[in-house]
């Protein structure tokens, strides 16, 4: 029943200077998983996603994404940063920045060609922001950047979108509206968040996964107190979503 | 005065009798050259201009050009071209901000700080070194677009297409460079060979730009034209041919005054493109004040 693996990291132990960022991490993506990586401030979260981009080497253990070492596979990998600072007055247009996600299929010094225009309209039109293609990207509000990073992502035809606290810079209102972005693109789309944010992962994603230094929990979204208490070191509060219909954290 | 001492036409008639004396003696081959120059400088600061101004690199550029003049007291010394020492020195001093800074922990600022300090140091040595006395020194200081030969126009052409080419090439990875250098890194582009690139190209502009308007004064034509452009334009390549358009506007324009008030004619290319700047900033901010008041009404 299991749908194929995109994702395989074993053993993983990564190492910055003297410092252990990951040890002995295991991790298996499958096909159309929603994953949430959650975990406190310097757990390993962004780089265990670089990892997967193959931005960081591992000292030990092995990295497949979709069978294949992670470079080689950065066309088929969409990529959300966790901030995007940029200056307000930059002179580009939400095109011009979706079609940078064009930049790995088309590769150094050849230009975007028709194929990557139409991928850029489309990935725009899955974040409904077609209409908005040639105002100035500095000029939309923080959600619709956000969107626009999204469809940056989707353009580059990834089978896999990989997001790095990606409501980190929005505000509440924008962030529901972005999660529910994520709902309609979880069917076409495998997804990896990293998020800080327990309480709307645990209401969005399908499966969850602990990671401090080691990787505490990788499954379903049922997670108890303890096992957040081992992630984070200290005890951690759910806190509770009291109308919200698919709440899930179980009660203890 | 540095830099009417070289003019031609010292003594001219001002206003617009000296105007026409002006279009006069453009049958003559400086004034030729001097329309050349600034043709080329025009091209040159306007697609780097852009990228110092979006990049923020203003002072990475300042720092270049001041290092420069430690190649030019090297061609004095050498007894070569100062401006191929120019050239060597501003590439040299491009490249080494960009390793100190991504290989060593030293901030930019400090490495931009030590290089600018050297370089100018170094120009000093050299010429007290050089026997006799170093002619043309004030203009590759402060400029004298008048006096460029042509063997220097030809250079500054060469320069000038290996800018434009590398600008054409690479538009895309630029865009990308300059908006989000993380992204880039993320999607595999080779960002910190790319960014030792525009270095290089900022030095090739100091070299451009260092008989137009002086070593010194090269960073107001590095972000003047670019920051008026970027009033009028979200799209870089617009923004790069408005600069362009503006660049030649304020050479021409600064060479014209210089000559209608015998002023030098680099400090008043600078200073009439800072006035036009200015005023179109203002003119821009009081529009947005207006359309703002309109809203709020």
């Amino acid at each position: 029943m299991n749908a194929p693996a995109l994702v395989e990291l074993k053993d993983i132990r990564v190492n910055y200077g003297e410092v252990p960022a990951l040890e002995d991490v295991s991790l298996t993506v499958y096909e159309h998983d929603f994953l949430g990586i959650i975990g406190p401030n310097g757990g390993g979260k962004s780089t265990l996603l670089k990892v997967v981009l193959g931005l960081v080497k591992p000292e030990r253990g092995s990295v497949s994404v979709f069978g294949r070492p992670p470079e080689q596979a950065r066309n088929r990998v969409g990529y959300v940063s966790q901030r995007s600072f940029f200056d307000r007055d930059f002179p580009a247009s939400v095109w011009d920045v979706v079609l940078m996600g064009r930049y790995s299929s088309a590769g150094i010094v050849r230009r975007y060609g028709d194929r990557d225009k139409h991928q850029a309209e489309k990935a725009l039109a899955m974040v409904g922001m077609l209409e908005q293609r040639n105002k100035q990207i500095g000029m939309l509000s923080g959600g619709e950047q956000q969107r626009v990073f999204v469809a940056r992502a989707l353009c580059a035809g990834p089978g896999l979108l990989l997001l790095d606290e990606p409501t980190a810079s929005i505000d509440s209102t924008m962030q529901t509206e972005f999660y529910e972005l994520l709902e309609e693109l979880k069917y076409s789309l495998t997804i990896v968040m990293v998020s800080h944010d327990i309480g709307a992962v645990s209401v969005y994603v399908d499966k969850i996964a602990c990671l401090n230094r080691r990787m505490y929990y990788h499954g379903s979204r049922e997670i108890t107190p303890d096992i957040l208490e081992a992630t984070y070191k200290c005890p951690v509060q759910l806190i509770a979503h009291g109308t919200v219909p698919h709440r899930v954290l179980k009660e203890h | 005065m540095p830099g009417t001492t070289d003019c031609p036409w010292h003594g001219a008639p001002p206003g617009v009798e000296g105007t026409l004396k002006m279009l006069e003696a453009l049958q003559y081959e400086f004034m030729r050259n001097a329309l050349m120059a600034g043709l080329l400088a025009s091209v040159a600061c306007g697609i780097v201009g852009v990228y110092v101004v979006v990049k923020k690199v203003v002072f990475i550029s300042g720092g270049i050009a001041h290092a420069a003049f430690g190649g030019i007291g090297l061609g004095y010394y050498l007894g070569i071209n100062p401006i191929t020492g120019a050239l060597l020195f501003s590439l040299a001093s491009g490249l080494g901000i960009g390793v100190i800074t991504s290989r060593t922990r030293i901030a930019a600022d400090t490495a931009i700080g030590i290089l600018w300090a050297v370089g100018m140091a170094l120009g000093v040595v050299f010429i007290y070194l050089t026997p006799g006395f170093a002619p043309d020194l004030m203009g590759y200081l402060f400029g004298s677009i008048l006096t460029v030969p042509f063997s220097d126009i030809v250079l500054m052409l060469v320069l000038v297409l290996v800018i434009i080419g590398i600008t054409v090439a690479l538009y895309k990875e630029y865009l990308i460079v300059c908006f989000d250098e993380e992204y880039g890194t993320a999607v595999g582009m080779p960002v910190e060979k790319l960014y030792f690139l525009l270095l290089a190209m900022i030095a090739l502009t100091v070299v451009v730009l260092i008989q137009v308007v002086g070593m010194i004064l090269v960073i107001a034509l590095l972000t003047f034209p670019a920051a008026m452009a970027r009033q009028f334009t979200h799209n870089m390549k617009s923004m790069m041919l408005l600069s362009v358009l503006f660049g030649f506007l304020f050479t021409m324009g600064g060479l014209w005054l210089s000559y209608v008030l015998r002023l030098p004619s680099g400090a008043t290319i600078v200073l009439f493109g800072g006035l036009v700047l200015a005023a179109s900033l203002g003119f821009s901010r009081l529009r947005t004040r207006q359309h703002e008041a309109k809203k709020a009404a």
